[in-house]
């Protein structure tokens, strides 16, 4: 187990000239021992090719991937001591599933019954004991991918890349593996980064998330933090199920309050809601622009609501309530923890706390403010 | 289709591409009389006396006792065609996979090129070549013959193992590779098995090639180092041609590639078997 730190690293496709393709651009990451780390990102992101980098199948173009506190750029895949579950199984295709587990510590030279015991462990864990003796072409695509997540989980490396371990699998079965998968990985200190297109998955089960998009790093934090303090549009609209409410918004400046104006689609105003401008409202600078957000569980409905809206939308999903409000011609979701009591053309008072208020920079994208507070210096513009 | 005009069909064809060998297979156990008979006919009186002057090295000509080297014949086929293949195969399979897995600076253009080889009359290489030989010491040596064989396996089995090597997806060997194995070794323990059966199959294709190849030592070789091909013209006597012993030969020759090739056929068929190699 160790650390891994990528020191703006890079990975260009191609020998420069037009077909050229910048994958993975400039990512710097710091990961501790023992840490989990989920690798989040539209397809073509690059997360792919970041953990090939890091297994050394795929040369760095710029920049350092260090394990521990070497810097592993020149080394073999065989020198790093690294696992690797990967995005196509890659099963050998002559071997029984067992063998292909027992296969990955094969260097190890273990006795026999010290063998059948780890991959036993590992199969018990994830539910593949009927398939032990079965060859790759004959499993279900879920299976081999369980069988590849189990060769490399039962290796003992110093740092675990998981490419989309569970993407075949089902809802069901997917949900209680990722608890085992989680109690295994903290039992042993494993340092791991897994990349997923699921951030329940990545929600669940990561101590940090790191999110992509078109191979930029914009964020690597923990859940809360991406969801409390994301550092731009993106990060904002990327993180959170349903999506965050984004309105584009003009500022005009009163006295010492600035009034945010949010249009609809067409641009015409839609609502308003104001902002003291002392305090972390410097943070505005003297834009005329903004981008509004707020995520749909942070809608507050009923009571003295200063904004009223005409309810379009009210679904019930068993745990939590969909509701579609119209605002003066924009459309806002909210989410409500039991069932409400307001029907399709009634209407709704709310209020949008301004607490819970995200303002980003209307052409970078960047974060300027999350609830009161200024957002962190020094964040990345989304690309 | 029903089965009985499937079966009445495929009889037909496979009568339609068998004919010449069984004809050929028949000769071999005649007189030059009986095979030279008007009409021609299915009855005859079999005899080994075919075999056993080939086997011998004696042929008995109405014009008297002809010597006949087809045993060392056979022999120089076996040796320059297996030779040349076994070659061809420590050569062309780390090739093959070179040219399958890095696209470095003209690998194109080299692949190409070696392909190209197969282009060339070959009469138009083996003249001049025949001369330089001469002059270093190559001529009519098994190593000079092996050498020029290369011309016909080498690129053959190039093509053929570098399709199969493409075939593998390369994060099997990945896998194998990140659990702390060296690239050679997961070239030896991963790749090669994995394209076996696309190395059998070209291994023998171009065996077969070797085997039957005429011109290369017609004109490189003297009578000891032969190929049956070559030594075949021997049966052209002043007495007149000798079928029998020509189909007795065809028979003979035809008999080690036939059992290469119901050897490698279990590999071909693992291979189809193993299909699902890409993952
Ligand atoms: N070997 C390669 N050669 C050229 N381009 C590649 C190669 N591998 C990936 N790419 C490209 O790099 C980009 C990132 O790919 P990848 O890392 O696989 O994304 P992800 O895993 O996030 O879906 C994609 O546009 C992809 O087409
Ligand atoms: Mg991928």
């Amino acid at each position: 187990m160790a650390t891994l730190t990528l020191d703006r690293v890079s990975k260009i496709y191609g020998h420069g000239g037009k077909d050229a393709l910048k994958a993975v651009n400039d990512v710097n990451m710091a990961i501790d021992d023992g840490e989990i780390i989920g690798l989040l990102g539209s397809s073509g992101c690059g997360k792919t090719s970041t953990l090939r980098m890091i297994a050394g199948f795929e040369g760095v173009t710029e920049g350092d991937v260090k394990i521990g506190d070497r810097v592993v750029n020149r080394l073999s895949p065989a020198q790093r001591n690294v696992a690797m579950a990967f995005e196509g199984y890659a099963l050998y295709p002559p071997l029984t599933i067992r063998d292909n587990i027992a296969f990955g510590f094969s260097r190890d030279r273990l006795k026999k019954a010290e063998v059948d015991a780890r991959v036993k462990r590992i199969a018990d864990l994830l539910e593949i004991n009927d398939i032990l003796e079965r060859y790759p072409p004959t499993i279900s695509g879920g299976q081999q991918q369980r069988a590849s997540l189990a060769r490399a989980l039962v290796r003992n490396a110093d740092l675990y890349l998981l490419d989309e371990p569970m993407g075949q699998l089902e809802p069901r079965l997917r949900a209680i593996l990722r608890a085992r998968i989680k109690e295994w990985i903290i039992e042993r200190r494993l340092t791991t980064i897994i990349v997923t297109h699921d951030q329940t998955e990545a929600l669940a089960l990561c101590d940090r998330i790191a999110v992509m998009e078109a191979g930029v790093l914009l964020q690597l934090a923990t859940p809360h933090e991406l969801k409390d303090r994301p550092a731009n549009l993106f990060v904002a609209s990327f993180i959170g199920e349903p999506p965050m409410n984004v309105f584009k918004a003009r500022v005009e400046r009163d006295g010492g309050v600035a009034r945010l104006i949010a249009g609809d689609e067409a641009g015409h105003d839609a609502f308003g809601i104001e902002l003291p401008l002392s305090g972390a409202g410097h943070a505005l600078g003297n834009r005329h622009e903004v981008h509004l957000g707020i995520r749909p569980h942070l809608v507050a409905i009923g009571g003295g609501g200063a904004l009223r809206g005409q309810v379009v939308s009210n679904q019930w999903l068993g745990d939590q309530s969909h509701i579609g409000i119209d605002l003066g011609g924009a459309t806002l979701i909210a989410v409500t923890d039991g069932a409400l009591d307001v029907p399709a053309g009634s209407e709704a008072p709310l209020t949008l706390p301004l607490e819970s208020i995200h303002l980003f920079d209307a052409e970078s994208g960047v974060a300027l403010m999350h609830g009161l507070e200024p957002a962190a210096p020094g964040v990345r513009a989304a690309a | 289709m029903h089965p009985a005009i499937r079966v009445v069909l495929l009889t037909l064809i496979g009568l339609f591409f068998l004919f010449p060998i069984v004809w050929v297979f028949l000769m071999s156990f005649q007189t030059n009389e009986t095979i030279l008979r008007i009409p021609p006919s299915l009855v005859f009186e079999p005899t080994l006396q075919n075999y056993t002057a080939l086997i011998s090295g004696r042929l008995e000509t109405g014009a008297g006792v002809l010597e006949l080297a087809f045993m060392q014949n056979l022999w120089n086929s076996f040796v320059l065609s297996f030779c040349s293949v076994a070659l061809s195969l420590l050569l062309g399979v780390p090739a093959a996979y070179a040219f399958a897995r890095f696209k470095f600076f003209g690998s194109e253009d080299i692949a190409f090129t070696l392909l190209s080889f197969r282009f060339a009359p070959a009469l138009l290489v083996l003249l001049p070549l025949n001369l330089y030989f001469q002059d270093i010491g190559l001529n009519d040596t098994y190593i000079g013959l092996i050498w020029v064989y290369q011309l016909i396996t080498l690129p053959l089995i190039l093509w053929i193992v570098r399709g199969y090597f493409e075939d593998i997806s390369p994060d099997i060997e990945n896998a194998y590779r990140v659990d702390g194995h060296s690239w050679f070794s997961t070239f030896m323990k991963i790749s090669i098995p994995l394209a076996l059966p696309g190395i059998a199959a070209a291994a023998l294709l171009s065996f077969i090639f070797a085997w039957n190849n005429f011109v290369f030592a017609l004109i490189l070789a003297s009578a000891d180092k032969q190929p049956v091909t070559v030594g075949a013209l021997a049966f052209v006597t002043a007495s007149g041609i000798q079928y029998g012993q020509i189909a007795a030969a065809v028979v003979l020759s035809i008999l080690p590639t036939l059992a290469l090739a119901l050897y490698a056929q279990r590999y071909l068929v693992e291979g189809l078997s193993l299909g699902a190699v890409k993952g």
